[in-house]
């Protein structure tokens, strides 16, 4: 497998606070990395890192098989990124901002004037295009930030917290177009600390706490990793649900755990065999169920497992 | 998307005035939209010039119209001293932006956002110019040669300005604040432009302030100056104020430059 992203030990101090403390990072070519961590975790240095905007105290780090420090400039050459905070000029009006990249990137004023109109169109800022930034609400500055990260078409994209403080609406669209990129075979390093964004997104996650990674794998991986899975049965009406504790009892000696507000039982399991186990049950006494299943903890439950503290809130707009 | 053309490795200095220009042209559309930005560059030198020419005039050139005619080249010299000021306020402002986090994740010169701001400020040069002669002609003063030696004397001062601007660049790019821009030059533009033969003939000066008067670029540019509007000799002061302004921007560019990677690392 080739791999757009590779890093190894990459160590960055501030001072006395130790932001990376021997991060290593790997991104298939063509595949979505999401680096989950709370805030402070060492992300946002970690992309800094990789977009040579910062040099590591130690490690190494290969962006399109290039060195960070030794071939920045041909780094710089295939990667996009899109800032924590807008990277655009907020005096410039959109086409402006764009139009500057192109030229800089070498495109001429006409190809420049092209290419900012149809990234314009694509993110539908058409409307917007000749107002300044500052006029543009928070997801319209993402969405010109991004398409300003594309104007070069990288082959590499750094997407720092590109949902935060958005709206649900305007976060859907982030998240399309993240998709629609790697379809056509971008690499997209993401930081999140929306466990929920990571799990829609990302192929690959890696969980980074105080600059150090604490487990990588796909989201999968990881849920199966750090918990049990849980048996979840809703029976069809409410007078069954003493029966249907009575079974889960019988079938994984534990007391299940009654939500009686929607009439659900859950109960942690080991063996995912007992599912059918308890359909089997379930049918000899006639009770049917609406939900069945058998689940995997949330990612919330992953990160609470991992880091020992719990994710951070979500803002209203995530929650 | 993979791309066809090899790596850059290396960015040249052709490219990087690219780049400058580019940038420039950024720092002009900002300029367009915040028309405000360039009130020190306005209203400084009418305050100048109407202080100076009335308040002085009479006492040491006899009449406020004579001094006006020998004032306004030393004045003009001025001012681009003090224009030159803004472009370190400007460029600590810019760099802690994010848009400058973009342009260095950029395959465009290292040098590029500086040589751009620099460029751009021709703008703030020009319009200060421009108003000091246009005051200066409502108040009576007038070229006394052809218009192509008032062409040389603006591009004169105007190159002299965009050496100038890498001290004020490296001194932004040394400080934390954007305000203590203009603090820390000062100590460096009021003797440089005051210690000089703008306002007052050195004769009368104490030996070891003309010996700094006559070495003074702002001194030979002013010379060069009054030669090229009021007729007389020109070409050696002009000659004298050029090499330094080489040698200022000699000095300073590769010190800005490596305080502005030192900052940003």
């Amino acid at each position: 497998m080739s791999y757009a992203i590779e890093a190894e030990g990459l160590v960055k101090r501030f001072g006395s606070t130790l932001a990376l403390d021997g991060v290593d990072l790997a991104v298939p070519t063509g595949k979505i990395l999401g680096v989950l961590g709370p805030n402070g975790a060492g992300k946002t240095t970690a992309v800094r890192v990789l977009a040579t905007l910062l040099r590591a105290d130690e490690g190494w780090a290969r962006v399109g098989g290039y060195d960070v420090v030794k071939d920045a400039t041909a780094v710089r050459g295939v990667i996009g990124l899109t800032g924590q905070y807008a990277s655009i000029d907020e005096d410039l009006s959109g086409t402006e901002n764009l139009v500057l990249i192109g030229k800089l990137l070498g495109l001429s004023k006409a190809a420049a004037k092209a290419r900012a109109a149809e990234l314009l169109a694509k993110f539908e800022l058409s409307d917007a295009a000749s107002r300044s930034i500052k006029t543009y609400s928070g997801g319209m500055r993402r969405r010109a930030d991004l398409a300003a990260s594309l104007v070069g078409r990288p082959d590499v994209l750094y997407l720092d917290e590109p949902t935060t403080g958005l709206d649900p609406h305007s976060r859907n669209e982030v998240w399309g177009t993240v998709r629609a990129l790697v379809d056509d075979g971008v690499t997209v390093l993401l930081t999140t600390q929306y466990l929920e964004e990571a799990d829609q997104l990302a192929d690959l996650i890696t969980v980074i706490d105080h600059g150090k990674v604490i487990a990588t794998g796909t989201p999968h991986e990881l849920k199966r990793r750090t918990g049990g899975q849980s048996l979840q049965v809703r029976p069809t009406l409410a007078v069954d649900v003493p029966a249907v504790a009575g079974i889960l009892r019988d079938l994984t000696d534990t007391e299940p755990l009654v939500d009686a507000d929607n009439g659900v039982l859950s109960v942690p399991v080991d063996n995912p065999l007992l599912l059918s186990t308890l359909v089997r049950r379930l049918d000899e006494v006639g009770i049917t169920a609406d939900e069945l299943a058998l689940r995997l903890p949330s990612l919330d439950e992953v990160f609470l497992t991992l880091t020992g503290h719990t994710a951070p809130v979500h803002e209203g707009s995530l929650a | 998307m993979t791309t066809a053309t090899p790596p850059l490795t290396h960015v040249g200095p052709g490219l990087a005035v690219r780049h400058g220009l580019a940038l420039a042209g950024r720092a002009i559309i900002k300029i367009r939209k915040n028309p405000e930005s360039l009130l020190d560059v306005t209203l400084q030198p009418i305050i100048f010039l109407l202080l100076f020419v009335y308040l002085f005039g009479g006492a040491l050139q006899g009449s406020s119209d004579a001094y006006l005619q020998v004032l306004l080249p030393g004045l003009m010299v001025q001012n681009i001293a003090f224009a030159s000021l803004g472009t370190g306020m400007a460029l600590n402002t810019d760099i802690t932006k994010g848009v400058f986090d973009r342009f260095r994740s950029m395959p465009i010169a290292r040098s590029a956002p500086l040589i751009g701001a620099v460029l751009g400020d021709v703008v703030r040069f020009v319009t200060t110019l421009t108003v000091l002669f246009v005051v200066a002609t409502i108040m009576g003063f007038r070229v006394q040669t052809d218009p192509g030696r008032f062409l040389i004397a603006i591009a004169l001062m105007i190159a002299f300005g965009l050496c100038l601007c890498w001290v004020s660049v490296f001194v932004g790019m040394l400080v934390k604040s954007p305000q203590a821009v203009p603090g820390t030059l000062v100590a460096f533009v009021f003797p440089l432009t005051f210690g000089s033969n703008v306002f007052v003939s050195s004769s009368t000066m104490p030996g070891w302030l003309q010996a700094w008067v006559d070495i003074n670029p702002v001194t030979h540019l002013t010379n060069a100056g009054r030669g090229l509007l009021l007729g007389g000799d020109w070409v050696g002061d002009a000659a004298w104020a050029f090499l330094w302004a080489i040698a200022i921007a000699a000095v300073f560019f590769p010190l800005a430059l490596r305080a502005y990677r030192r900052r940003v690392g």
